[in-house]
């Protein structure tokens, strides 16, 4: 009898049943409400594993919609197998329409990167993030790291900065750059590279940020200063490169070393896959 | 030349299949029937039911065959598939004490209520490959015991309990509902009971590492087998509409109650205090691991220095889940080219300014 049962099993729309939803959308509107602070949330288990995404898709199955149009990215590309794999379970639970392309999204979920393209008011980022505490490496308890937020106590993490400027002459961080939201909270990016960083500040869209193994969820709402941690006289600086991407000559976007042959020869492209076809197909 | 990475959902596809083929195997064998992996693997089955919180032997089973085996990877399937069940009702609290009982031993005493009970164990054989199990021969019948066990078997801590030389375990004041970990976020500290639940849903093998580095010097807390005892206890529930307690089914249980020495403090006379393991199926390996672990992360509560890592709640408790850990290991092998990129690019810079000021010191000297 259970057999029979199970074989015709049906999953709630986008997996998560409607009480998880409200208690996630719930947990949502505190983190809108407190731009940067992370808030703990039941985090369920997902199918599929921690690490991979489950704080990401836990936030997009809470707000997802029959209208909305889902694009889903892995290191800036959309058919990079997890982003592939994320965007067929949304498919399977909730047979909404996927794009590839950035405009045409009205939510996107993404693995370190933002999109080129800018995003436009109404839009919904969703990032997945490993380790939401950007104290972490500086205090392994969760505990402390609680209260030094409660006290907006961050002399740890510009100690840490003013060390790399002492020692390597500028700050030694490259991806997941420590941005301080709002003026108030200290906070992880997520492990996109700085050169994403300036695309948080005043952003039309809305930043969502989910961390499924860690519980925590946090939000930038549309419109918040987001300020890179840096010291006036060693202001922020983002990556720049020699190079023009190879593909579509683009000499504004952020680039992929790409070995091309065992002598070691190498080229560079867009991480964007869906700016790198547009800039391709404007010059077309 | 470089071709962009195009086709990943055909290459995902390939690999489906290239799993189930592997899953199955030689086809001119018999399929396993998740029957047999329930009679014959049944310890698996039942850690797999633990790490996995699901009591369900065919689900477990299932998710054993789906994942070839694979321990951990079935208790993620597992999880995955309970995470989306509605709770009716919770259970009222087990009662261990009335466990029909198949096996129960203990190391405190030569003699207990009840005696010692052996069970089906492999503790007392000789670990020899027997090949005789090779050739599906039949086991002979198992002959019946002349008398029964005792039921209910008395608690040999009841004992130490009735002269007052073990701590009471009483619940904490007004008896508050225990957190559901599915369903909260742990939070610090964690009490007692949260602590439980999470060793509970532990994986076996850091479970079994800590108590095994709290019996070599880190942490120790001079620990005895009061009681392991084995059978099974039956579930209750009392839904709201009824207002009376009806048994919903019974569950097979290891329960092991370790007995530590405790040197007193300021408020408590020396007397021996307590380790609780509690495990579905026959799982005394873990059920004992628990009782050990869960003892450690008392030190504070008992005003002990809490300076080894089976004490410290956080490292303990943060880092027992094997679904958490094995997803997160091996995230690894998704793509980090943006990352990777940029500390390419960071090391390059640090790599040229180390050269260039180490020609200019040897230009100096």
């Amino acid at each position: 009898m259970t057999e029979t049962c199970h074989s015709q099993w049906q999953y709630n729309f986008a997996f998560l049943d409607e009480n998880t939803k409200r208690m996630l959308r719930r947990a949502l509107l505190k983190a809108v409400a407190i731009p940067g602070y992370q808030v703990p949330f039941g985090s369920r288990e997902m199918p599929l594993p921690y690490g991979w995404g489950t704080g990401g898709i836990q936030l997009t199955a809470s707000i997802i919609g029959q209208d909305d149009v889902l694009k889903v990215i892995d290191q800036g590309a959309d058919d990079t197998t997890n982003a592939v794999n994320i965007r067929r379970f949304f498919a399977r639970v909730t047979s909404v329409a996927t794009t590839s392309s950035t405009a045409a999204a009205s939510l996107i979920q993404s693995r370190h990167r933002i999109p080129e393209t800018p995003l436009r008011p109404g839009q919904i980022m969703v990032f997945q993030v490993p380790e939401p505490e950007a104290l972490r490496t500086l205090e392994a308890s969760e505990v402390e790291t609680r209260k030094l937020h409660a006290h907006q106590e961050y002399g740890l993490m510009h100690v840490k900065l003013y060390e790399d400027i002492a020692r390597f002459g500028h700050i030694a961080t490259s991806y997941d750059y420590p941005v301080m939201v709002n003026q108030r909270y200290l906070s992880s990016p997520s492990p996109i590279p700085k050169f994403d960083n300036p695309k948080l500040h005043m952003s039309p869209a809305l930043l969502l940020f989910g961390a499924g193994r860690e519980k925590r969820l946090y939000a930038i709402p549309p419109h918040t200063r987001v300020e890179s941690l840096a010291f006036e006289d060693h202001p922020f600086t983002v990556q720049r490169w020699e190079q023009a991407c190879a593909l579509c000559g683009s000499h504004d976007s952020y680039l992929d070393e790409i070995i091309t042959d065992d002598a070691g020869a190498r080229m560079f492209v867009c991480s964007d896959t869906d700016y790198c076809q547009q800039q391709q197909e404007s010059k077309a | 030349m470089y071709v962009a990475v195009k086709g990943g959902e055909t290459a995902i596809a390939r690999s489906w299949d290239l799993l189930a083929a592997a899953r199955r195997g030689d086809s001119a064998l018999a399929e396993l029937s998740l029957g047999q992996i329930r009679q014959q693997l049944r310890l698996a089955v039942a850690r797999v039911m633990q790490e996995g919180s699901l009591y369900d032997e065919e689900l477990a089973a299932l998710a054993l065959k789906q994942a070839a085996g694979d321990t951990v990877e079935a208790v993620f399937l597992l999880r995955a598939f309970r995470t989306t069940l509605p709770r009716f009702a919770s259970s009222k609290p087990l009662d261990t004490a009335a466990m029909r009982v198949r096996r129960r031993v203990s190391g405190t005493f030569k003699d207990v209520p009840g005696g010692q009970i052996l069970g089906p164990t492999a503790d007392y054989t000789q670990r020899l490959l027997d090949f005789s199990l090779g050739d599906n021969s039949d086991v002979p019948p198992c002959a019946l015991a002349d008398s029964g066990v005792p039921q209910p078997l008395p608690s040999v801590l009841e004992v130490l309990a009735a002269e007052g030389l073990i701590e009471a375990e009483q619940p904490l004041p007004g008896d508050p509902e225990p957190a559901d970990l599915t369903r909260q976020p742990l939070m610090f500290p964690a009490d007692r009971a949260t602590r439980l639940q999470n060793l509970a849903r532990a994986d076996e093998g850091w479970l079994l590492g800590l108590a095994y580095s709290t019996q070599r010097g880190y942490a120790e807390s001079h620990p005895f087998a009061g009681e392991i005892r084995m059978g099974e206890v039956s579930v209750s529930v009392c839904p709201e509409e009824l207002g009376f307690d009806i048994d919903i089914g019974e569950i097979t249980l290891t329960e092991c109650q370790m007995i530590n020495q405790f040197a007193g403090s300021k408020t408590a006379p020396p007397q021996f205090t307590r380790g609780y393991g509690l495990s579905f199926g026959e799982a005394e390996r873990k059920a004992m691991a628990m009782a050990l672990v869960d003892r450690s992360l008392r030190a504070e509560e008992l005003g002990e220095a809490a300076h080894a890592p089976a004490q410290q709640q956080e490292f303990v408790l943060y880092h027992s889940d094997n679904v958490e850990a094995s997803g997160f290991v091996q995230h690894l092998k998704l793509p980090h080219y943006v990352d990777f990129q940029a500390e390419l690019s960071l090391i390059r810079t640090l790599r040229a300014q180390a050269t260039s000021s180490a020609v200019q010191e040897a230009n100096h000297d």
